[in-house]
């Protein structure tokens, strides 16, 4: 089996995860310039509440086939997180708006925790498994493996992303929030309603957090109410490395992380002589972050320099 | 009149001198050793202070710089690796440590947004304590999630603090030793921090967090001293980190999570950020209460023989609901800061112009 | 004393400043005009080290300013206040300009905590400075005051007088008289000679075509990024140029209106 060809498969399958969640970081980002700690909880909860109806369901009608199941618990994760987030905007960071930054950012650590730790409260400290329903046979390519799920991964956020795509470009409402990154002050004056498309915002990165969190549990069979704190960080890197505020740069940012966390952890025992080894997969995300902040700190698309006058 | 603050002062170093030994009796010997605790976390959140409150930096991987210590402290005085340094020459070196490593994650990073910061900082606690639990083969260095055990008592002139000990023919457990040994530490904490935001460097800190364009503008060199704060916070944590290490004679990673840092920060931000006292009281605060919520699971066995809700799981919870709280209500903390009151005065002193100017203009 | 030197400055694709070039001489009282959106405050922002330039340079009596630190800048004797004021708002009036002694003194971390005989002896200095630069600007008495309560034009003195705390030779002030009424506007010029009859010479942006009149003794013109005139104030008035820009500001804002 070809090492490098498997890593860069399952990369880019983990790394379409990152950039589902990193379009949340980054639509808040470029509208309110907010770091949204507590999304990567949100993709948590979206996991969470997908598993528990996948686990109804499978007792209450057990002849149904496996991906209705999922697909049945995917369609309430999305509204419950769409809700959830709303709710977060609303009562957490709306009346800090024009309180001093350090502010939200304390709300927003504050939410994390009181989500993750609600969470624990729901579901319990023990890991969540993902109940094997879903079709998994494997294929071979280019000399490596790749299962039918880590198709649909990709396959399923590439779609996504591209109807993300249509949305800010083609619609009024992706007119609105493109205005609205560009001045709070202009939008509100040539007749956006600010506080609904901040809403919108936050409420369309919740829904693709939702799908991301399925598909995260799927991808690695069990949730966990920790879960959305390193998925979080991580997917907030892939944001700064594709350009922070920039669409397409989430888009590219976590599918690179993506590859480039399968192949450090590939290669990472081979590189230090075996003194590290592959459980400091973790660690990658976070010098991608340094080096890019360091290197280039409006990242790899971004145009807008990281401090403004 | 005059005598009435070294009237006070009087009582309060009766109070702090006697405070063990009333609260062994009332509360039990256990209690000392929280009151141990809540010195410590004076400590730590009087650094990030600095950090978070004088500078306006948020720094949410604190816990990181207080491990570094803690680390050192055990590499250096236990038999882990066999070294036995005594307590005052490791000290130093676990706080100059941490403090080097403030700079170097501070010097890339703080020339960006702040909060840039705080994502990185976060990333960093997690990064330091990965390495703390992998860093145990092929070379042990850290002994991975087992952490180091062991760890030498602390001596001073031939003097130890473990076990009971006689002091003028009191006998006195080594947590009443602790006791007076953190809060010397402690008073001196508090002095180096009233100090230093009362100085040239204080200012220029708070003309920082005020407005930071208007304080280059002024010739603060922002850069260096966004890192001194960094770097001053650190060593304050890897002060904290030698002296938790000494007390507990074992670390483990788990003692250096993300709730530490976070817990730190609810401390400064329950209080009030940027004011001494606020922040020495919710440090009190939150060491003590999550020990009185212990009681509600004593309580709930009672009521229903039965405990439903794990107070330790409520704990991270009334944590996360008092920092959303304090920010959306009541953003300067539990104490308001000298710097609120003056806010109240000033506001009549402006009145009081506007009316003088009114006359003057019919004058 | 001060040389801008073909400066010119590029946010992305549009042009800000093209191909600046003046010179302000020593003990003078300089004056930068034109329409809104004319590059004045983006210049400001070079020479003060908040914009870096796409090309040129900038000298401060011989030392190049271009592309440095804004505190650098201070250091060497240039200080500036800002269009929208910028206290520190939540300090005291007498913070604020003690803040600005900070480039002129020294005392550290350990300065601090042990406050020695010097520190001590330093503290006393900023804070005697501090005073001396409140009565200086007219707000005697008002050291105690948050600087976000103070009413206006005592937010634009103070900040004047925070400027002045960095001994500057050369002092920059961005519209400093403006939404100031005539008696404060008067005012506002006769502290501009005081200072330049105290030796700092002062670079003014203002909207305000009488006080430049009166207290300017030299006058630039900026307009669409480029200085279309220089001279004395009565040569500049007469300039054809200066006379089609603001007139043809006048009718494009016209235009603009609905």
């Amino acid at each position: 089996m070809d090492i490098f060809t498997q890593q860069l498969i399952n990369g880019l399958v983990l790394g379409s995860i990152y950039a589902l969640v990193a379009l949340g970081y980054t639509m808040v980002y470029g509208i309110l310039e907010l770091i949204n700690f507590a999304h990567g909880e949100v993709t948590m909860i979206g996991a969470m509440v997908a598993l528990s109806v996948i686990g109804l369901l499978m007792g209450a009608a057990p002849d149904l086939p496996g991906l209705m199941v999922v697909l049945a618990g995917v369609l309430v994760a999305i509204p419950a997180c769409m809700l959830l987030a709303f709710a977060i905007e609303k009562m957490a960071y709306r009346p800090l708006r024009k309180a001093p930054r350090l502010a939200p950012l304390i709300t927003a650590i504050g939410v994390s925790i009181i989500l993750q730790n609600a969470a624990m409260l729901i579901w319990g400290r023990q890991y969540v498994s993902f109940p094997r329903i879903l079709p998994e046979a494997r294929h071979e390519l280019f000399g490596a493996h790749i299962t039918d799920l880590q198709i649909a991964i990709v396959a399923l956020s590439l779609l996504i992303m591209a109807g993300l795509w249509l949305l800010v470009q083609k619609t009024r409402l992706g007119r609105a929030m493109r205005a609205t990154a560009q001045s709070k002050e202009v939008a509100a004056l040539m007749g956006v309603n600010v506080d609904r498309v901040i809403s919108a915002t936050f409420v369309i990165g919740a829904a693709l957090a939702a799908v991301a969190g399925v598909l995260v549990s799927a991808y690695y069979g069990l949730a966990h109410y920790y879960m959305g704190f390193l998925l979080g960080l991580k997917a907030f890197s892939a944001a700064v490395l594709g350009g922070i505020g920039n669409i397409a740069g989430a888009m590219l940012g976590g599918l690179l992380l993506g590859v480039i966390e399968a192949l450090g952890a590939g290669y990472i025992g081979d590189l230090t002589g075996g003194f590290l080894g592959s459980h400091y997969q973790d660690v990658f995300a976070f010098f991608v972050l340094i080096l890019v902040l360091v290197l280039r700190p409006s990242g790899l698309l971004g145009e807008r320099v990281a401090s403004r006058a | 009149m005059r005598r009435k603050p070294q009237i006070a002062f009087f009582w309060l170093s009766v109070l702090l001198v006697a405070l063990p030994f009333l609260t062994g009796a009332a509360l039990g010997n256990s209690w000392v050793r929280v009151l141990d605790f809540a010195l410590l976390y004076v400590m730590l959140a009087l650094g990030l202070n600095i950090v978070v409150g004088y500078a306006g930096l948020l720094d949410l991987g604190y816990v990181a710089f207080y491990a570094l210590g803690a680390y050192l402290y055990a590499w250096l005085a236990s038999p882990h690796f066999g070294v036995h340094l005594p307590f005052w020459a490791v000290l130093p070196l676990g706080a100059a440590l941490a403090g080097l490593f403030g700079v170097l994650l501070g010097a890339p990073t703080l020339r960006l947004r702040g909060d840039y910061l705080a994502i990185v900082t976060l990333g960093f606690g997690e990064i330091i304590r990965i390495f703390m639990n992998n860093l145990n083969a092929p070379v042990n260095i850290t002994n991975g999630p087992q952490g180091i055990n062991l760890i030498d008592p602390v001596a001073l002139g031939g003097f130890r603090f473990a076990g009971t000990q006689q002091v003028l023919g009191v006998s006195l457990p080594s947590t009443y030793l602790f006791y007076y040994l953190f809060l010397a530490f402690t008073l001196a904490a508090i002095f180096i921090a009233m100090r230093l935001q009362d100085s040239r460097i204080g200012r220029a800190w708070a003309a920082l967090r005020e407005d930071e364009v208007a304080a280059a503008a002024m010739g603060v060199n922002t850069r260096n001293l966004k890192l001194l704060a960094f770097a001053m916070g650190a060593t304050f944590g890897g002060l904290a980190g030698g002296l938790f290490a000494a007390f507990q004679g074992f670390i483990s990673p788990e003692s250096f999570n993300l709730w530490e840092s976070i817990l730190i920060l609810c401390m400064i931000v329950l209080g009030g950020m940027g004011h001494i006292p606020g922040v020495i009281l919710g440090a009190v605060l939150l060491t003590v209460l999550p020990e009185a919520l212990r009681y509600i699971g004593d309580w709930q066995r009672h009521a229903f023989g039965h405990v439903y809700v794990d107070p330790s799981d409520l704990r991270m919870l009334l944590f996360g609901l008092a920092l959303v709280l304090m920010m959306v209500y009541r953003p300067a903390g539990l104490i308001p800061s000298r710097q609120r009151k003056r806010e109240f005065a000033a506001e009549d002193g402006v009145a009081e112009q506007e009316q003088a100017s009114l006359y003057d203009a019919r004058g | 004393m001060l040389e801008v030197n073909a400066v010119s400055k590029r946010f992305g694709g549009v042009t800000a400043l093209e191909d600046v070039t003046l010179a302000v001489n020593k003990g003078e009282i300089y004056g930068l005009i034109g329409p809104n959106g004319a590059g004045k405050t983006t210049l400001f922002n070079c020479m003060t080290g908040l914009y870096s330039v796409t090309s040129g340079e900038i000298r401060l009596e011989g030392h190049p300013l271009h592309n440095r630190k804004p505190h650098e800048i201070v250091a060497r004797g240039f200080a500036r206040t800002f269009q929208n004021i910028r206290l520190f708002a939540n300090m005291t009036a007498l913070e604020n300009i003690m803040v600005g002694r900070h480039t002129r003194t020294r005392a550290g971390v350990l300065g601090a905590v042990l406050r020695c005989e010097r520190t001590r002896a330093e503290e006393r200095a900023i804070r005697e400075r501090a005073r001396e630069l409140l009565d200086f600007a007219g707000l005697h008495g008002k050291g105690r005051f948050l600087a976000g309560h103070l009413p206006y034009g005592d937010q634009r003195r103070l900040e004047i007088a925070r400027a002045l705390a960095t001994d500057p030779h050369l002092l920059a002030l961005d519209e400093p008289v403006a939404g100031m009424n005539p008696t404060e506007r008067r005012q506002m010029g006769e502290l501009f000679r005081r200072l330049r009859d105290a030796g700092i010479t002062l670079l003014l942006i203002e909207h305000d075509v009488k006080l430049v009149m009166d207290v300017c003794d030299r006058v630039a013109v900026l307009d669409y990024g480029r200085k279309i005139a220089e001279g004395t104030p009565e040569q500049v008035q007469r300039d054809p140029a200066v006379i089609a820009a603001y007139l043809g500001a006048e009718t494009r804002a016209a235009g603009a209106a609905p």
